[in-house]
């Protein structure tokens, strides 16, 4: 049994229905549990001596709209010095933005949730400096939302050229 | 008691970020950046100062904020690569090398034997060129502003490399999903062998200016002193993590493009502090050359990119004499190809650590999701734990010791 099959079995005997399920795709493992539990889970990775994942590699979130739900955050976890990959995914039932934060148990989650506050909007309960990271400080939305637009300029032509215009947030005069 | 909230609302907002003798008025707090020479690019920090002592720092960083990952969801795989040469500027070879490495992962192609090795060596001359700026760069913010006029001059030649075989300096898109581009022109490994058999006596000059250079080892012993359990758990990678004695490195941990053949060391440094931080990267070069000249001796004739037509386009001589090929290549370059649904995460060590991209797709021929876990935004998180209690002097040293490039960071 390796540590990959150990950690899972070790997951679904700790937290029962809260692991909601487990993934392989090209031999990388995804365990998805539910927002209750996200803290846990990975204190229990982390803590566990024989275990071990004691290395956030990576936290980031997707946004799968239309799908729900729709926002999944996403911790990629190593286990030093094996060099294990595992890959924590936590689903936010329906459209929700809330869950709570890692900075506890990973102390760099910080910038890495600060940025995922900024750019999808998901609110992290109990960090302690949630300010935009990226984006200015009064910029309004969360750009990497799939409903945020790319940003391509709406083409003005004659017939149409002051309607575009007015609404044209930078094109005032 | 001092009341800060009705004194300054916008203070106020910071207030846990400071200590309270800030808002009091006993510490100073100081700008330092966006547009400071030493800050690399555009980085700003709020400074809090007891006197010349740093109590206390905050980092602030995205104004170089390009909205790459939101770009490339807009593109296909193959047209999305163009934007990860302009994350980190100094490392554009191994941004194409992560990404290409993803999307194959994600695919499931075999890359040919020689484009496994060109990859490797172009990425190891590119580590060397940025080796070099950053050496150049964090002498010149120490004062010793000879150095980056002799770097500049030896990373030219290896930007004139990427030039013959790319058509570019610097964005130079080469490495590809599959393989790389095109062939490398005749003329290529006598280049390459003259610039590594002339590197060495100029790392020796470079050595006699900087080594034993009592200015120098005043100024970065015993400064920005971080311990490796500390470093771990700030999750620092690269030359920042190897100076304080850990031994972790991507290309042995998790090789990856074929690096399990090549013999090469790790160096590591004891203290923690920004002159071992100076001789790890001191050490990489040699490494790095070794590996290149490895690299060298293993190139064979053979193709450079996968003949899995889904993937990689056709050659442009087959255009005029198959259909087939025109076919591939009109899809290939508007609708692109369809990837497996599923999802990724990559890492190669780059210069500055471990630069890794998280790549999620939904069956479709753009990516879903892009997330490019910079080594550049980890390192920066820990600058507050190393500059505490430090001169304000040494603020820049320890900057140009974790050698930050905001476009990686910022992304």
């Amino acid at each position: 049994m390796n540590l990959i099959e150990k950690s899972v079995a070790a997951l679904k005997q700790k937290f029962g229905s809260t692991v909601l399920r487990v993934d392989e795709f090209r031999g990388e493992t995804t365990v998805k549990v539910g927002r209750s539990a996200v803290v846990e889970v990975l204190r229990f990775l982390k803590d566990t001596p024989e275990l071990n994942f004691s290395y956030l590699v990576d936290l980031t979130a997707r946004d799968d709209l239309p799908a729900e739900p729709r926002f999944t955050v996403v911790y990629q976890l190593r286990e030093l010095p094996g060099n294990t990959a595992l890959r924590v995914e936590c689903p936010l039932p329906g459209q929700e933005t809330e869950l709570p934060t890692v900075t506890e148990v990973f102390v760099n989650a910080n910038w890495f949730e600060r940025e995922v506050f900024d750019l999808f909007g998901l609110v992290f309960t109990g960090h302690p400096d949630l300010r935009r990271i990226m984006m200015p400080d009064d910029w309004q939305g969360h750009p990497l939302r799939k409903d945020y637009p790319v940003g391509y300029e709406e083409v003005q032509y004659t017939f149409n050229f002051k309607d575009i215009d007015r609404r044209k947030p930078y094109a005032k005069r | 008691m001092f009341d800060s909230e009705l004194y300054d609302p916008e203070l106020a907002k910071l207030k846990h970020l400071f200590s309270s003798r800030a808002l009091t008025g006993e510490t100073m707090v100081l700008n330092m950046g966006p547009q400071h020479p030493s800050t690399h690019g555009v980085l700003r920090l709020v400074l809090e100062l007891d006197g010349e002592i740093i109590i206390n720092m905050v980092p602030v960083i995205g104004y170089l904020h390009t909205g790459v990952e939101k770009n490339m969801e807009d593109k296909t795989f193959l047209k999305a690569l163009v934007m990860s040469d302009r994350l980190d500027y100094l490392n554009n070879m191994g941004n194409n090398l992560v990404y290409s490495l993803a999307v194959e992962k994600l695919v499931g192609v075999e890359v040919p034997e020689r484009a496994q090795v060109l990859r490797v060596l172009l990425v190891e001359l590119q580590r060397i060129a940025s080796h070099l700026v950053w050496l150049g760069t964090h002498a010149g913010d120490m004062a010793a502003q000879s150095l980056l006029f002799y770097t500049f001059r030896e990373r030219d030649a290896i930007l004139d490399i990427f030039e013959m075989i790319s058509g570019q300096r610097m964005m130079t898109s080469y490495i590809r999903p599959g393989g790389v581009w095109r062939d490398v022109p005749a003329g290529f490994e006598e280049a390459v062998r003259a610039f590594t058999n002339g590197l060495p006596a100029r790392l020796k000059e470079y050595d006699a200016l900087l080594l034993n250079n009592p200015i120098w080892l005043d100024r970065t012993r015993n400064i920005g002193v971080i311990d490796g359990q500390t470093a771990l758990s700030w999750g620092l990678t690269g030359p920042a993590l190897r100076g304080s004695g850990i031994a972790y490195d991507i290309r042995k941990a998790m090789p990856y493009g074929g690096y399990e053949q090549y013999q090469f060391d790790i160096p590591v440094g004891k203290n923690g502090d920004v002159y071992d931080r100076y001789l790890v990267r001191r050490q990489e070069f040699y490494e790095s050359l070794r590996i290149v000249d490895q690299a060298l001796r293993k190139l064979t004739p053979g193709p450079v990119i996968t003949s899995n037509r889904k993937v990689a386009a056709p050659p442009r001589s087959e255009l005029g004499t198959s259909m087939e090929a025109v076919i591939h290549h009109f899809k290939l370059w508007t609708e692109g190809f369809d990837v497996p649904k599923g999802e990724v995460y990559v890492a190669v060590e780059s210069p500055r650590g471990e630069l890794g991209v998280y790549l999620a797709s939904n069956g479709g021929p753009c990516p879903h999701r892009v997330h490019w876990r910079t080594p550049s935004f980890v390192n920066l998180q820990a600058l507050p734990v190393m500059a505490r209690q430090h001169y304000i002097a040494d603020v820049v040293g320890i900057i140009g010791s974790i050698d930050i490039v905001l476009g990686d960071s910022d992304r």
